[in-house]
């Protein structure tokens, strides 16, 4: 089985947000959620990069760890997912994760969290593969027809590379040897405790 | 102030630096190197190897300004009038910001790596924060032992206490006769906060240890249902309980003032550990303990709930992992103390329900606890009865 990660490649993110827009369009993401988004860091300062950010599917995964209703499970691909069923909107998994992946509907009482929404890697969730309970819930399952992230897919530079851990890393490891730099692989030391080595 | 020190350090390495070393080539770089002007080493902090900048020395709107001084160093130097306009270094090595190095720095520093963002969401602006574990050992690890053991101890405590001790009695026996203790009031505006607390309490406990204990019982579905519950009651409930905790400031601060008496009382042991009864007035040094620890601690639990509640309204998410870690410590050890003050007004103690349950108590038992206060009522009493303007029975004349 893969291990699934995200690899952004920030010497190739332009900061189009069109890998935010695909996942918005792909799994009809309500107004105000935003399972992907792009930050520029260094903004208009040598140094300046765009990372586009989502979940990034932690070995270990933080918001497992401090789920008061244990709602998360890792799929065989080491996929974090959650059960929207089980979720109670606390929040807690906002506040451990490194990425600030978890969303929140403003459902609830006060300034309360309805049940969270976070990336699914584009796999869905605990619901039957491809049924209409599983996209209302979580949005498309593209994983199940045998296809990679569409947010990754999409990316016109192939900044946001999806795919197996070793496979993307290899890519970008060629990359950075044939144009002689690369920033290295965001949120990969946090999230897999490993980096890319060139 | 300590930057503007390096700046000016730099400066004045500046000239050589700039004539020498016109960017090092760095690996992979192209041989030849587009001139780099020779103020792009005085504008400091940068590698010289990574200038795709213009010659202009200042004007331009970085968070960096070049100092009065970095055009007075460098203005001397002459400038070699060229042809062509000076073009930028090509991009060779790109240098900062290395993935791997900013998140151990963050991760060392605790500091987040944040940028800016286009979508109104400022919190989506934190692209990585490391702080995330930290808080993370705070709720699976800290806020465990520290609650397990704080719940569990009190528990074992009393338990053994009650094995001991047994229920306390009133030593005089019941008189027969009562003396109001607690008014309607008083009574109602505590057990408002009680209620509250115990709900709140319970759906708390339920946050951190349910999964261990309650889960593996009822199945997640049935676990579930109650949680959302548990978080629906405890938002709600937080008001019933703030107010609850401003009225019993109001009503008892009077008498909950710390003096002398309490030292002696404290010294010998209360009425709980030790044998004696010492003097107390309407509230001893046990019972002033708790109300200080109810009042303070349940602000402090109260404020930091009403952050946590709305979520991100006056700060970000280090202040929230924050109002988390305080809410929680303060609320475990919150209830440890409640559940001392429930013991010995029920079981622990025989008559002392009636406080806040009909609010009249045992006069005796009243003497034995609060001595002084009931002289105080009772020569209030007194004087109502037999003062100048005291009613008259029927007939005295």
């Amino acid at each position: 089985m893969a291990r699934m990660k995200f690899l952004c490649d920030s010497d190739r993110c332009i900061e189009c947000n069109a890998c935010v827009t695909a996942c918005k369009n792909e799994h009809e993401v309500p107004w105000g959620i935003n399972r992907r988004r792009v930050v520029t860091i260094n903004d208009g300062r040598p140094g300046e990069r765009s990372i586009s950010m989502a979940c990034m599917h932690c070995t270990d995964a933080p918001c497992a760890a401090v789920c008061p209703v244990s709602c998360f499970y890792t799929t065989a691909d080491a996929i974090v997912l959650h059960d929207k069923d089980l979720c109670i909107g606390c929040g807690y998994c906002f506040y451990a994760c490194p990425f600030g992946a978890p969303q929140y509907p403003r459902v609830g009482n006060f300034g309360g969290r309805g049940k969270m929404d976070k990336c699914t890697y584009c796999a869905g969730g605990p619901q039957q593969d491809n049924t209409i309970v599983e996209y209302t819930q979580y949005g498309s399952n593209r994983i199940a027809e045998g296809k990679l992230p569409l947010c990754a897919e999409m990316c016109s530079t192939k900044a946001l590379l999806a795919g197996d851990g070793e496979m993307i890393a290899t890519i970008y490891r060629e990359r950075v040897q044939a144009r002689g730099y690369g920033a290295g692989a965001w949120g990969w030391r946090t999230a897999y405790r490993e980096t890319v080595t060139v | 102030m300590t930057r503007l020190a390096f700046a000016l350090a730099l400066l004045l390495a500046a000239p050589a630096f700039g004539q020498s070393q016109p960017g090092a080539p760095a690996a992979g770089a192209p041989e030849i190197q587009a001139p780099v002007p020779e103020v792009g080493a005085g504008r400091g902090a940068q590698p010289a190897g990574q200038v795709p900048e213009s010659t202009a020395t200042g004007d331009r709107p970085t968070g960096q300004q070049p100092t009065p001084a970095a055009q007075a160093v460098t203005a001397p130097q002459p400038r070699q009038p060229s042809a062509q306009a000076p073009t930028p270094a090509p991009f060779s090595d790109r240098g900062q910001p290395s993935a791997e190095e900013l998140e151990l720095q963050a991760a060392l520093r605790g500091e987040r790596i944040s940028g800016r963002i286009t979508i109104p969401d400022r919190q989506a602006g934190n692209l990585i924060q490391p702080e995330g574990r930290d808080w993370r050992d705070f709720h699976n690890r800290t806020l465990t032992w520290v609650g397990g053991v704080a719940v569990l101890g009190m528990l074992a405590i009393l338990a053994l206490f009650f094995l001991v001790k047994g229920r306390l009695e009133v030593e005089a026996g019941p008189a027969g006769r009562t003396i109001q203790r607690f008014n309607l009031f008083e009574r109602v505006a505590h057990w408002m906060t009680a209620s509250s607390f115990v709900v709140l309490g319970l759906s708390g406990l339920n946050l951190t240890f349910g999964r261990f204990l309650l889960l593996p019982l009822i199945g997640p579905e049935a676990f579930t249902a109650v949680s959302l519950w548990g978080k629906i009651a405890h938002n709600y409930l937080a008001f019933p309980f703030t107010l609850g905790i401003v009225l019993l400031f109001l009503i008892w601060v009077r008498d909950n003032i710390p003096n002398k008496l309490d030292i002696a009382w404290l010294k010998a042991g209360g009425g709980f550990v030790g044998h004696a009864h010492p003097d107390a007035h309407r509230f001893n040094a046990g019972q002033k303990a708790v109300f200080w620890i109810t009042v303070l601690g349940g602000t402090l639990v109260a404020v930091s709930g009403y952050v946590l509640i709305f979520p991100f309204a006056v700060t970000d998410i280090a202040g929230q992992q924050l109002a988390h870690t305080v809410h929680g410590i303060l609320s475990v050890l919150m209830v440890a103390v409640m559940l001392g003050h429930i013991y010995i007004g029920s079981l622990g103690m025989k008559g002392a329900f009636d406080a806040m349950g009909s609010g009249e108590v045992d006069l005796n038992w009243a003497r034995e606890h609060h001595n002084l206060w009931v002289e105080e009522e009772l020569s209030k009493a007194r004087t109502t009865v037999t003062g100048p303007n005291a009613p008259r029975p029927l007939g005295a004349d």
